[in-house]
């Protein structure tokens, strides 16, 4: 029997030994590494592996969730096909080939279980290939950003109360909170805040000293720090975070002296712009500009080798550099030979509220500009708050022909024949804002012209100038 | 030995074969430098009987991207749905006149139209009407407008009309004019009165 409670105690002795190990083990492994997309279509988080020191992601997994994708695997080839855009990928090689061209990778592509996996930095050379838009790339923090989805915030001291401390945020957000002595953390998992001008804010108040930004492994935290405990309250439909004293800390902070007001580094809105602060808060660029066809869709063949979408790129670089110029923050929707439905370049305009979208169309036929207007279809009648998709554009119709009127006679006024009409051409009527849309002929009959930077400035500079001078009414649109 | 009057026969129908394959293929070179476009891909439609009716087109013209108005002296039959069909066939026939101010392509033909009460009418557009349309804002707007306004001046109590190609939805007509949701007519009436000036 003795050998028995000998074994018994040898047994229990060891499994205390194995728990503690694995306890250790535990605790010592590092965390899964998270990669988060930030888009307008969906935000997501996806685990990252380590190859050859880098960090890598697989790429069908990223476009998923933003369109219709599909991969196949042939041997080391590897073939992935988003809408009309195709990739091929070949195992071990660095080099990358999507619509007929070649683009560096930065490490060597990998499959594992049928997913392709390029490290992560290559993303901003294959996105925009795919997805015919920006993305803006994070690499450290493992945070990706298509298109204009940022999160901005400011903070600052609440002028009644040195002790209140406000975050107004573009959008709405719903961070994690958590606290320990002296801080208070927000951890933004699911919306794309970024960084405030500097990381570190001051505020110069005696119960909130300071917050800081950071951000890894795919979120982003601000932490407040506070020498009393302090609350989160939300306001303004997600879009208001005020960090107040706790009840029992404010009674005592009233027996103390306040600290003087503090200023924050992040800048105040000027009171000059408060009539129009809520449009402006949520909006990144006032213009939206989209270079209308690309990819398979070519557009009209003006001539054997002119491609309608090849014209209305041009222009649309052109017509940013114009409207720029004129300190107009404008986004070009398509700014590759990238395929991008009508619906998705609706979203786009929509998702930012931009005060105006403009459509570029070029044409063989006629002469002259065509400005157009959305020509409404027969439509659904609006949900409650839910706008019927087909005739999203009624309510901002009149600005719209507005704008266009305002376009045609700065045409006009630079000898420009030019007629506006209305024009049953997608996705003008799925705009919120105001939108037109603009088809650029040559004014004889020369094709040649359409691709003159000396025609096209002409045009574009007449647009934007047009646009520079409304600006006002149409940034007061909601 | 071979008689000689089979040698010489033999010596003839070698000649002749030779000749004729050189004829065939002089033939078949003819042939392939013919135009193709010489083709009428036409779908052939039975004629219509009973009497002629003058009616209103509204015509596109390319040249300054106008919609105008003509009269015209067209045999309509009796039923509301054929006199529509026969109606934008005879809008869609002075467009395929190579002469004409706003071309269409070979083939494009009206396959049928549908009037559906209350106030709809659905247009069915046979693909080659839609393939070989010219791609632009102006010139399909063109088209559309000229197919619904004249259909609509013609065919009274009309609200909304929905266009098909081949029987099936198509998103544009060619690139460009949303051929995806149903035309609000008195939208379609407006733009014409646009067009006109």
């Amino acid at each position: 029997m003795r050998w028995i409670n000998q074994l018994r105690g040898t047994l229990v002795l060891s499994t205390c030994v194995l728990i503690v190990l694995s306890a250790i083990l535990l605790s010592g492994a590092a965390p899964e590494k998270r990669f988060t997309v930030y888009s307008v279509a969906a935000n997501y988080s996806l685990p990252l592996v380590q190859r050859e020191g880098r960090d890598y992601v697989g790429l069908l997994e990223v476009l998923e969730p933003l369109g219709k994708v599909s991969a196949k695997s042939d041997g080391p080839r590897w073939r992935l096909r988003y809408y009309t855009v195709q990739g091929d990928f070949q195992v071990g090689k660095t080099r990358a080939r999507i619509q007929g061209r070649d683009y560096d990778l930065g490490g060597k592509f990998a499959v594992e279980n049928n997913r392709g996996l390029v490290p992560v930095a290559a993303l901003t050379v294959l996105l925009p290939r795919f997805l015919g838009g920006p993305v803006t790339l994070h690499e450290e923090a493992g945070r990706l950003f298509i298109g204009s989805v940022a999160t901005h915030f400011t903070a600052s001291l609440a002028t009644d109360n040195a002790s209140r401390l406000v975050f107004n945020f573009t959008a709405p957000v719903n961070p994690t909170l958590s606290t320990e002595p002296g801080k208070l953390r927000m951890t933004f998992t699911h919306e794309p805040v970024v960084a405030p001008a500097s990381p570190t804010l001051t505020f110069g108040s005696k119960t909130i000293p300071s917050a800081s930004y950071s951000e890894s492994n795919g979120t982003a935290v601000v932490t407040v720090n506070s020498t009393i405990p302090v609350i989160a309250t939300f306001s303004n439909d997600g879009r208001t975070v005020t960090i107040n004293p706790s009840s029992a800390a404010a009674a005592a902070a009233q027996n103390g002296t306040p600290g003087a007001p503090g200023t924050s580094t992040v800048p105040e809105p000027s009171p000059g712009a408060a009539s129009n602060a809520a449009p402006q808060a949520y909006r990144r660029y006032f213009a939206v500009v989209d270079a209308s066809h690309g990819g398979d869709d070519y557009g009209e063949t003006l001539s054997p080798s002119l491609l309608e979408k090849d014209v209305t790129v041009a222009l649309a670089r052109s017509l940013r550099q114009e409207l720029e110029a004129r300190g107009i923050q404008t986004l070009v929707l398509r700014d590759s030979d990238a395929n991008l439905s009508l619906d998705q370049r609706a979203v786009f305009a929509n998702a930012d509220h931009a005060a105006i979208y403009i459509a570029l169309h070029a044409a063989s036929n006629g002469h002259g500009v065509r400005v157009y207007t959305a020509l409404l279809p027969w439509g659904d009648d609006d949900h409650g708050p839910f706008r019927s998709w087909s005739v999203a554009q009624h309510a901002s119709l009149p600005l719209s022909r507005s704008a266009a009127s305002a376009v045609a006679a700065e045409l006009q006024k630079r000898q420009i024949p030019v007629r506006t009409l209305g024009a049953p051409l997608r996705p003008l009527n799925n705009v919120t804002g105001a939108a037109i849309a603009i088809e650029v002929a040559p004014q004889g009959s020369d094709l040649a012209q359409l691709t003159a930077p000396d025609y096209q400035q002409l045009v574009t500079s007449a647009v934007a100038t047009a646009i520079a001078a409304a600006h006002d009414q149409l940034g007061a649109a909601p | 030995m071979i008689p000689r009057h089979l040698l010489i026969a033999m010596a003839v129908l070698l000649v002749a074969a030779l000749g004729l394959s050189v004829y065939a293929l002089h033939m078949r070179r003819t042939a392939a430098a013919a135009p193709v476009a010489a083709i009428d891909t036409r779908p052939l439609a039975p004629p219509v009987a009973g009497p002629t009716e003058r009616v209103t087109l509204f015509v596109a013209h390319d040249e300054d991207g106008s919609l105008r108005a003509i009269s015209a002296q067209i045999p309509l039959p009796s039923g509301r749905q054929q006199r529509a069909e026969e109606l934008l066939r005879a809008l869609v026939s002075l467009y395929l006149d190579k002469a004409s101010s706003h071309v269409l392509g070979n083939g494009a033909d009206v396959r049928s139209v549908f009037l559906v009460d209350p106030g709809v009418a659905v247009i069915d557009l046979n693909a080659a009407f839609a393939d070989t349309h010219r791609s632009g804002v102006l010139v399909e707007e063109l088209t559309v407008t000229s197919l619904i306004h004249t259909i609509s001046a013609n065919t009274p109590g009309i609200l909304k009309v929905k266009i098909l190609v081949d029987g099936k939805e198509r998103d544009t007509l060619a690139g460009h004019a949303d051929l995806s949701s149903f035309y609000d007519v008195t939208a379609v009436n407006q733009l014409a009165t646009q067009l006109a000036q």
